[in-house]
Formats: structure tokens, C-alpha cells, sequence
């Protein structure tokens, strides 16, 4: 057996009946006829000799969409993501957005003894601590503040803020740390398995000496690393991990926080890292509905269906992904809501970009405000609750 | 350990003021690594932290004075990304007097030289790079 051969057992590719399902939704299938899931795997039956050079192993946004239509369960993400690490060990270089600035920097942050400083953001007001229950993980926010200082409105420093506010309110001072690094999300999608493992083992030391029992996320991806990639490598973690929707929906619950009430329709993108690949839908979900004349309205392509924002791990930015963004965009604003609220720094990165530019269609057909749900949810706490 | 530094001068001025500084023999030392490029709008942070990473001491981008480009505005470019760059090595810890971003004309030789001993002695004083050479 071939690494390629277990790569395609694994992802249960064998179980596969040829229904075709997967190509019928993948939003790069759609648009590009020459495009198939399946294809990647018979191809790669081949040798990774014969696949690694393919642009294919690396358009796939690993979103997986098709995963969630297959009557078998063949996850085609699982598949792509060691395909990927195997042609980087045959010496392919992948070529990513922003001339390969992201993962440059994650892998410096891989190097040890480095005293960053990443905390910047933490106003006088804000109350945080070196050990404690709840550990909350900011992810690249303050680097990707700075590489996106350009884009406006973007305010990815208000989401760390929020959290932390959010926390204080409910009267828990969260573990933040200077130490902290980058999750490794983008270099574990683009086949850097080795620093991959270096930042994780700098987060996993960090978190256990902070004694955490409960470690809250404000990025999906990040999420998703810890949940499924991490737990992988390291085994079972023994602290809770949680997305700040689920958090703060058990706050609600308790009747530890409470919102003022606005009149507002917002509609909500569920980012593929914490939807199809997490499951959580319903927690964002019940937290915008418990903030008192908040609508939200659905748009048509939600929960399972949802659409994604067009690159993942800063590989996949080209045209296909520009008129995917344009298209999430115009069905936002055909919610006649407010804003898009998501809970992806990253999303909001890649839709906005899609709108900051000159575009193909009148600017009012795509143009709405987006919010993170973190910053919405700190918004919307009732003052001195 | 002498340091290592990575020059990036622009084709048409400050590389031509490199040059004016070879012919007209002027001393600044060797530590120096000169990666001409057509433009200083053509450098990305990218570059800048890729330099970095592979165990450059200091790294400094030199470019046409403002208003002079040859390309009308990439050293105005160059501006922009080399202060996001700055921000971005001060947040990673990184002192970001490793980076350098300077105005050398075609005529100004005896200023290139100057600038080059200036930021090597700076960088000498900073000592070895937290990266020093990973990968
Ligand atoms: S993960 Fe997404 S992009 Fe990749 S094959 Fe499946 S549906 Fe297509
Ligand atoms: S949806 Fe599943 S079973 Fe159907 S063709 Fe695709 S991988 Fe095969
Ligand atoms: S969509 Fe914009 S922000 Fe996202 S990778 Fe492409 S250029 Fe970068």
C-alpha cells in the first residue's frame, strides 16, 4: 500500500457508487466542467507523481459541500488535505494568495524562543489573566489586522475586544496569552505537516500550563484544527473546546448575560469550518434570536448548504472565487436584511475583498455591511447586566 | 558572526547608485546581498519576511526618492508595504529596525554607501537574528 492508496481508503473513496451527486453541487464543478471530485481520485489511483502537479488537488476548497450530499460519507476534503502533504514531499511548492505572506509568517511563528507581541489590543478595560478556567485562543487576529489594515471597515482587533468583553461581562477574567501562536490551519491545508506539528505542540504546552478546563474560539478554522486535526495527533484533549456562539448560548441559558433590544434584520453565513465541518448551526442561531426585535432572515443557500466564501487557506483566490463571492454577496443583500453577520475572520476577508474592488455588477446589488458575531453579541449586551 | 543583510534595490535608481558607488570606489562593507528588481512596488512583505525567515540579519529596500519612480508611483507601493511590514514584524517579535526602507538616487553613490555602512552597524549592534537560518 501506497501513502496515495491509504489516503483513498481512508477518506472511504472505495464505498463510492458513482452517483455523481458530489460533482452536481461542487461550486468548483459548476463552474468549471473539467472539475470532479472523483476524477482527483482515479487520477491519484495513478501515483502522486501523477496528481501533484495537477491544479486540481489544489482548487478544492475543501469546503466540503460534497461531503454532505454523498450518500456514503466520502470526505473528499480528508483525501485532498493529504494529497497535498504528500506532493509537498515530492518537493511541490504550492503557490498561495498574497505571495505565500501567511504561511511565511506561520512558519516563523513556528520557531521557538521567538517573544512576540500580540497583545496590542488588550485595552485598560479589558480584563484578562495569565491562568484560569477559560482560555480564550485569538487565533492570527492581530496579524491579520495589520496585513488587512487597508480593507475598510474590517475590524478583526473588535472581535478579540468583544470576546473578551463578552467574558468580563459574565464575569470571567480569560486566560490571554502573548504566547500564543498561530493554529496552523493554512500550513496543514497546504501539505506543511512539520511546522503544522511545531505550532500545535507550542499551543497544546501553553493552554495545559494555563490549567483551562474550557478553551472558547472566535474562528472557526481554529476551531476545527484543535477539534478534529489536533485531537488527531495528540489524542484525546482534556479541555472543553467551544465556538463563542456555543458559549455564549450557555450564558443565555444560565441568564448570565442579557441583550437590549434593537430593531434589526440580519442574515447569517455559516462558514464551512464551523458548519459542515463542525456541525454548529444552531448555536449562532439561537444567540441572534434571543437578542430582543432582532430578525434573521435565512438566506436561501444556509446550514448544510451553505455557501462558501471562495478560498480557504489563501490557495484558491482567482475568478471562480471572486463571482462565488459576489454571488454570496447579491443573495445577502436579496435578504433585504441589515448585514451579514459570520463568524470566520476569514470569510469576512474574502467577501469583502470581493466587494472592495471595482465589480462587474452595480455596486447596491452585492454591497452590504458585514459583522462578526462576536462583535455583534458584545454589541447588543445589556450595559451593566 | 558577520551578519548577513539582504539589499533590494530598484533597477533604476538605487541600483544605479550602486553602481555609481562601485566605479567611484567607495568603501561599505561586504555584508551586503544586492537583489535588484525592476521596481521597489515590486517587493512584496512576502519577500521581506522570506529574507527573514531564510537567516537574513536585516533586510532593506531601496527605491527611487518619492516623485522620482520610474514607474510613476511603486515606490509609493513600497511605502505602504514596507510600514505594514513593519507593524506586522513588531507584532510577531521581530525587531522591526531589521527592516529598512531608503530613498537612493542614480547620482546619490557616496549616500548609498552610507546608508549600507549605517544599517550594517545597526544591525551589527541588533546581533544575530531571533530566525538565524531555519530552513
Ligand atoms: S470539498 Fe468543496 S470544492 Fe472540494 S470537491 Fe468537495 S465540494 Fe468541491
Ligand atoms: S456523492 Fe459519494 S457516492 Fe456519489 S459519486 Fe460522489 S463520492 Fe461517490
Ligand atoms: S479573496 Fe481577497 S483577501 Fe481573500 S485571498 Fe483573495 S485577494 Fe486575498
Amino acid at each position: 500500500m501506497t501513502a496515495v492508496d491509504d489516503l483513498i481508503r481512508d477518506a472511504g473513496a472505495y464505498y463510492c457508487i458513482e452517483c455523481g451527486k458530489c460533482t452536481t453541487v461542487c461550486p468548483i464543478a459548476n463552474a468549471n466542467p473539467e472539475f470532479a471530485p472523483r476524477l482527483i481520485v482515479v487520477k491519484a489511483m495513478a501515483g502522486i507523481a501523477n496528481v501533484a502537479l495537477e491544479p486540481d488537488i489544489w482548487r478544492c476548497m475543501t469546503c466540503e459541500t460534497c461531503s454532505e450530499m454523498c450518500p456514503y460519507n466520502v470526505l473528499y476534503s480528508e483525501f485532498i488535505r493529504g494529497l497535498r502533504a504528500e506532493a509537498v514531499s515530492t518537493g511541490i511548492v504550492p503557490v498561495c494568495s498574497q505571495h505565500d505572506l501567511m504561511q511565511t509568517m506561520m512558519r516563523i511563528m513556528a520557531t521557538p524562543g521567538i517573544e512576540q507581541n500580540r497583545l496590542g489590543w488588550v485595552t485598560p478595560d479589558l480584563k484578562i489573566a495569565d491562568k484560569g478556567e477559560v482560555f480564550y485562543f485569538t487565533g492570527c487576529l492581530p496579524q491579520m489586522s495589520t496585513i488587512f489594515r487597508d480593507q475598510e471597515d474590517v475590524n478583526l482587533l473588535g472581535i478579540a475586544q468583544s470576546a473578551v468583553k463578552i467574558f468580563n461581562r459574565a464575569g470571567i477574567t480569560p486566560v490571554v496569552s502573548n504566547q500564543e501562536v498561530c493554529c496552523g490551519h493554512d500550513l496543514n491545508w497546504t501539505g506543511d505537516e512539520v511546522n503544522f506539528e511545531k505550532l500545535m505542540r507550542i499551543n497544546l504546552d501553553l493552554i495545559k500550563k494555563s490549567g483551562a478546563a474550557k478553551v472558547v474560539f472566535t474562528c472557526a478554522e481554529c476551531l476545527r484544527t484543535f477539534e478534529i486535526d489536533y485531537q488527531d495527533i495528540a489524542g484525546d484533549l482534556d479541555y472543553e473546546l467551544l465556538h463563542i456562539s456555543e458559549f455564549v448560548d450557555d450564558l443565555v441559558a444560565e441568564g448570565k448575560i442579557t441583550f437590549d433590544g434593537v430593531e434589526e434584520k440580519v442574515t447569517y453565513h455559516d462558514p464551512c469550518r464551523l458548519g459542515r465541518h463542525l456541525g454548529i448551526y444552531d448555536a449562532p442561531r439561537n444567540v441572534i434570536g434571543a437578542i430582543e426585535g432582532m430578525d434573521l432572515i435565512e438566506m436561501e443557500r444556509t446550514r448544510e448548504k451553505s455557501a462558501c466564501c471562495g478560498v480557504s487557506a489563501w490557495l484558491t483566490c482567482d475568478s471562480i472565487a471572486k463571482e462565488m463571492q459576489l454571488a454570496r454577496m447579491m443573495e445577502a443583500v436579496g435578504t433585504g436584511g441589515d448585514k451579514l453577520i459570520t463568524s470566520c475572520p476569514k470569510c469576512q476577508i474574502h467577501l469583502r475583498c470581493a466587494i472592495s474592488e471595482e465589480m462587474p455588477i452595480e455596486r447596491e446589488k452585492a454591497d452590504i455591511p458585514i459583522e462578526d458575531f462576536t462583535i455583534l453579541v458584545a454589541n447588543s449586551i445589556k450595559a451593566g447586566a | 558572526m558577520e551578519p548577513k543583510i539582504v539589499a533590494f534595490c530598484c533597477k533604476w535608481c538605487s541600483s544605479a547608485g550602486a553602481d555609481l558607488a562601485g566605479t567611484s570606489r567607495m568603501k561599505y562593507p561586504p555584508n551586503i546581498r544586492i537583489i535588484r528588481v525592476m521596481c521597489s512596488g515590486r517587493i512584496e512583505p512576502s519577500y521581506i519576511l522570506r529574507a527573514l525567515e531564510l537567516g537574513a540579519d536585516g533586510v532593506i529596500v531601496t527605491g527611487c526618492h518619492l516623485g522620482d519612480c520610474h514607474y510613476i508611483a511603486g515606490n509609493e507601493q513600497a511605502k505602504k508595504r514596507v510600514e505594514m511590514t513593519t507593524e506586522l514584524l513588531e507584532t510577531m517579535g521581530i525587531d522591526p529596525r531589521r527592516l529598512r526602507l531608503e530613498w537612493i538616487s542614480a547620482s546619490e553613490g557616496a549616500r548609498f554607501a552610507s546608508v549600507m555602512t549605517d544599517f550594517v552597524e545597526e544591525i551589527k549592534e541588533l546581533g544575530p537574528s531571533p530566525l538565524g537560518g531555519v530552513s
